[in-house]
């Protein structure tokens, strides 16, 4: 703010001047950016939108493979073609569900963010009946997407898409959190055997690949259970998502605990409160609400993490993807499905990490008064 | 008499503590000899032995790429190598570029330039919240429609750019490349003395010396000048097109080439972000501190504020590089040749034994990760504040 003082001198120009032109180098660097920028969105809009083929190409005919792409019949023609998004809409989103029962599902997805809300945000106005809600939702999902009483039973194998992925990220969530709360304060906890236990449960699962834990549960599981007993595919997965998230939770969780003044357990065990009197109502309010930010980090990692299951065989988001761009009808449209793909996992990922800044900002502010 | 035994049990709490972790030792024993016991009875019904006896056997498959002599004969414990082998590469590549890259981005995204920082921005976003695995498998099938064979991209007569590998001369050591390659690692070595010597002669003197440009100058032309003493003893074997392939040259596989462009560039989102917090968790009251000095703005950065930052980054830094070695594991989905790959999938398909071989590569990654976060706790230390804490 050193300049002289001229009629230019407006907010735009000073702004202009500070930001973008404050030097030589700086003016180039925005020039040689803005060059940059035009040249890489003028490519991705033409080939996603200007160029592109949506449910006819150039010549105006309906897409039903790709022989039909625009792209395939004029070598001048290079936007994508989005008839297989469309084509395979239904199963990047439900899997293999039955088409005439994809309302459940629909419900499902539906009911899930009343579900959430009342978890993400505490000034919510009847928050105490999201919260029963919340916990009715598990048993609602179960019956809606699984059938039972009245409803025809879809058998997880008939599951995929969006379906799968969000089904192991939220219930792996779900079931991981009271696991972390036990482990967290199981390695915190005086008792030398318990300690031991959590620290090499915790250290051991932080210290292996997601892959092999899946490998694991997928292989090894049938060989420690009896005969009998065969769990389905998606549930071996669940089980190794959970115990993967419930170590790196617990790490979260521990975070907050630590962060807790020792005064406030002395003062609580001073009331006469018992252990866990005093941890259930006084340390793990606290604690977890200073936590909730790197648990939600630990939620958007384990969330693009769900994709590893296409490893084991089975048909997430990713897998789907894989197996619509192999199909020969529709074969070399790479790009178009890895694209969409990115874009639904970018926006549930972007999601979660705004509401993780959203939260530190919160808890500053509360924190100063 | 038994009342309050009871009573001691329930209210003294070292007795208490005591029973509740006796309790669980033994619920503990017991789930595991039932889950051994039920092992040992479903082994048994499928025919499979237990042992690492197999490690002995034939693999019978190829690995595509090795750094060590592999054959379908091999071993399996060979196969365990080569594949442990792999991922050590992918991963010590991997972390060093997405450190370069991630450093850069960092400070990038502190440039004062709005438009520089907010590309910077865009691209850490986009990055990393889109799963490391489906950027694997989007940048390795951009590098299978590179061109074919046939039409190589060419650069300089000397780098073949094709669907199959970027080709490149390999070098061929003479004798007496030994002796280059020496003078090399003394070289670095004395500029180390170099470098304490005259340290010690500026705080004797005051005059300074540009220690930078001495130990460039010692590093880059002492392996040059004994090159051309020992009568260049460096030849390279060019890759040629013969029939269908290359002969010769050294190849880049794009396999690699995807892992190592989707882990560089997933990882170094994340870096940029632990470089970036860094960097502005040293209070701007030093940086005016030390331009009130008259130092330099590079002086300020190199000697003021870089060493501060450094506190911060090195333990987020840390769990970056756990996590990419971790991540390394994700060739399998492109047919990178790791350990999960090839000997936690093909030997284990062909032997059936599960238990011993997972349980090997679950200890072989723990054995890395250890190593790794021991390395970085002891560089931690070294960059941590010293003397009055």
């Amino acid at each position: 703010m050193s300049g002289p003082i001229s009629l230019t001198h407006n907010k735009y120009y000073s702004w202009c001047r500070d930001n973008l032109f404050s030097s030589w180098i700086n003016g180039i660097i925005t020039i040689l950016s803005i060059y940059f920028i035009y040249e890489v969105s003028s490519f991705i809009l033409n080939w996603t939108i200007f160029e592109a083929d949506f449910v006819t190409n150039f010549r105006g005919e309906r897409i039903i493979d790709r022989t039909f792409c625009s792209k395939n019949i004029e070598p001048g023609q290079h936007g994508a073609c989005w008839a297989i998004i469309i084509v395979r809409f239904h199963q990047f989103i439900y899997g293999f569900y039955p088409v005439e029962e994809a309302w459940r599902v629909n419900l499902v997805y539906g009911l899930l963010p009343f579900a959430l809300v009342g978890i993400f945000f505490d000034n919510l106005p009847f928050r105490k009946y999201f919260i029963y809600f919340t916990f009715l939702f598990p048993f609602i999902g179960y019956f809606l997407l699984y059938g039972g009483i009245g409803l025809d039973a879809v058998g997880t194998s008939k599951w995929g898409g969006l379906l799968v992925t969000l089904f192991l990220g939220v219930t792996g969530i779900l079931l991981a959190f009271p696991l972390s709360i036990i482990l967290a304060l199981g390695r915190r906890s005086k008792m030398p055997v318990i300690k031991t236990i959590c620290v090499i449960f915790i250290e051991f699962i932080r210290g292996v690949p997601l892959i092999t834990l899946l490998f694991t549960a997928n292989v090894m599981l049938p060989l420690f259970l009896p005969e009998g007993v065969r769990p389905d595919n998606l549930l071996r997965a669940l089980v190794g998502v959970t115990l993967f998230q419930s170590a790196y939770m617990a790490e979260a969780i521990r975070g907050g605990l630590q962060a807790i003044p020792k005064g406030q357990l002395e003062a609580a065990q001073s009331l006469g409160l018992t252990y866990w009197q005093s941890t259930r109502k006084i340390i793990l309010p606290q604690a977890l609400k200073i936590s909730i930010p790197p648990i939600v980090n630990t939620c958007i990692g384990l969330f693009k993490d769900t994709s590893l299951v296409l490893i084991i065989g089975l048909f997430d988001l990713l897998g789907v993807g894989r197996a619509a761009v192999a199909d020969i009808d529709w074969a070399k449209l790479h790009y178009e499905v890895y694209v969409f793909i990115s874009l639904i996992f970018f926006i549930f990922c972007f999601l979660m990490s705004r509401y993780s800044l959203y939260l530190e900002k919160k808890l500053k502010t509360d924190n100063s008064n | 008499m038994s009342n309050s035994f009871l009573r001691r049990l329930i209210f003294d709490e070292k007795i208490r503590s005591l029973v509740i972790q006796t309790l669980l030792i033994g619920i503990f024993a017991i789930i595991i000899y039932i889950v051994t016991q039920q092992t040992a009875y479903n082994l048994e019904k499928r025919g499979i032995g237990t042992g690492f006896g197999f490690l002995n056997m034939s693999a019978g498959y190829d690995i595509s790429i090795k750094l060590i002599p592999y054959t379908s004969d091999s071993t399996h414990f060979r196969a365990y190598l080569v594949g442990l082998i792999n991922t050590l590469l992918i991963a010590v590549c991997g972390c060093f570029l997405a450190t370069i890259l991630g450093f850069l981005v960092g400070i990038i995204r502190l440039s004062s330039n709005w438009l520089f920082r907010n590309i910077a921005y865009v691209y850490v976003e986009f990055t990393r919240n889109v799963p490391v695995l489906l950027q694997i498998i989007l940048y390795y099938t951009i590098l299978l429609y590179l061109p074919k064979i046939k039409q190589a991209l060419v650069i300089f007569d000397i780098f073949y750019i094709t669907n199959r590998g970027i080709y490149s001369p390999a070098p061929i050591f003479k004798d007496g490349f030994s002796i280059v390659a020496w003078s090399f690692v003394i070289a670095i070595i004395s500029t180390i003395f170099l470098k304490k010597y005259l340290k010690k002669k500026q705080e004797q003197t005051g005059n300074q010396y540009p220690i930078f440009y001495i130990n460039s100058a010692l590093i880059i032309f002492t392996p040059i000048i004994f090159y051309y003493i020992m009568g260049m003893p460096l030849d390279f074997n060019h890759p040629v097109l013969k029939g269908f392939n290359f002969k010769g040259g050294m190849v880049i596989r794009p396999e690699f080439m995807g892992m190592l462009l989707g882990l560089t560039i997933y990882t170094a989102a994340f870096i940029s972000e632990t470089v970036r917090s860094g960097i502005m968790s040293v209070s701007k009251g030093q940086r005016e501190a030390s331009q009130a000095l008259g130092l330099k703005n590079n002086l300020v950065l190199r000697l003021i504020v870089i060493p501060q930052a450094l506190r911060v980054i090195i333990p987020p830094l840390t769990s970056q590089y756990l996590n990419l070695t971790k991540n390394s594991s994700l060739g399998i989905a492109i047919g990178y040749a790791d350990l999960v790959h090839g000997f936690g999938g093909i030997s284990l398909n062909q032997t059936g034994k599960a238990i011993e071989i997972m349980s090997m590569v679950m200890v072989t990654y723990l054995t890395i990760s250890l190593t790794i976060s021991l390395f970085m706790n002891i560089y931690n230390k070294a960059v941590q504040f010293k003397g009055n804490a």
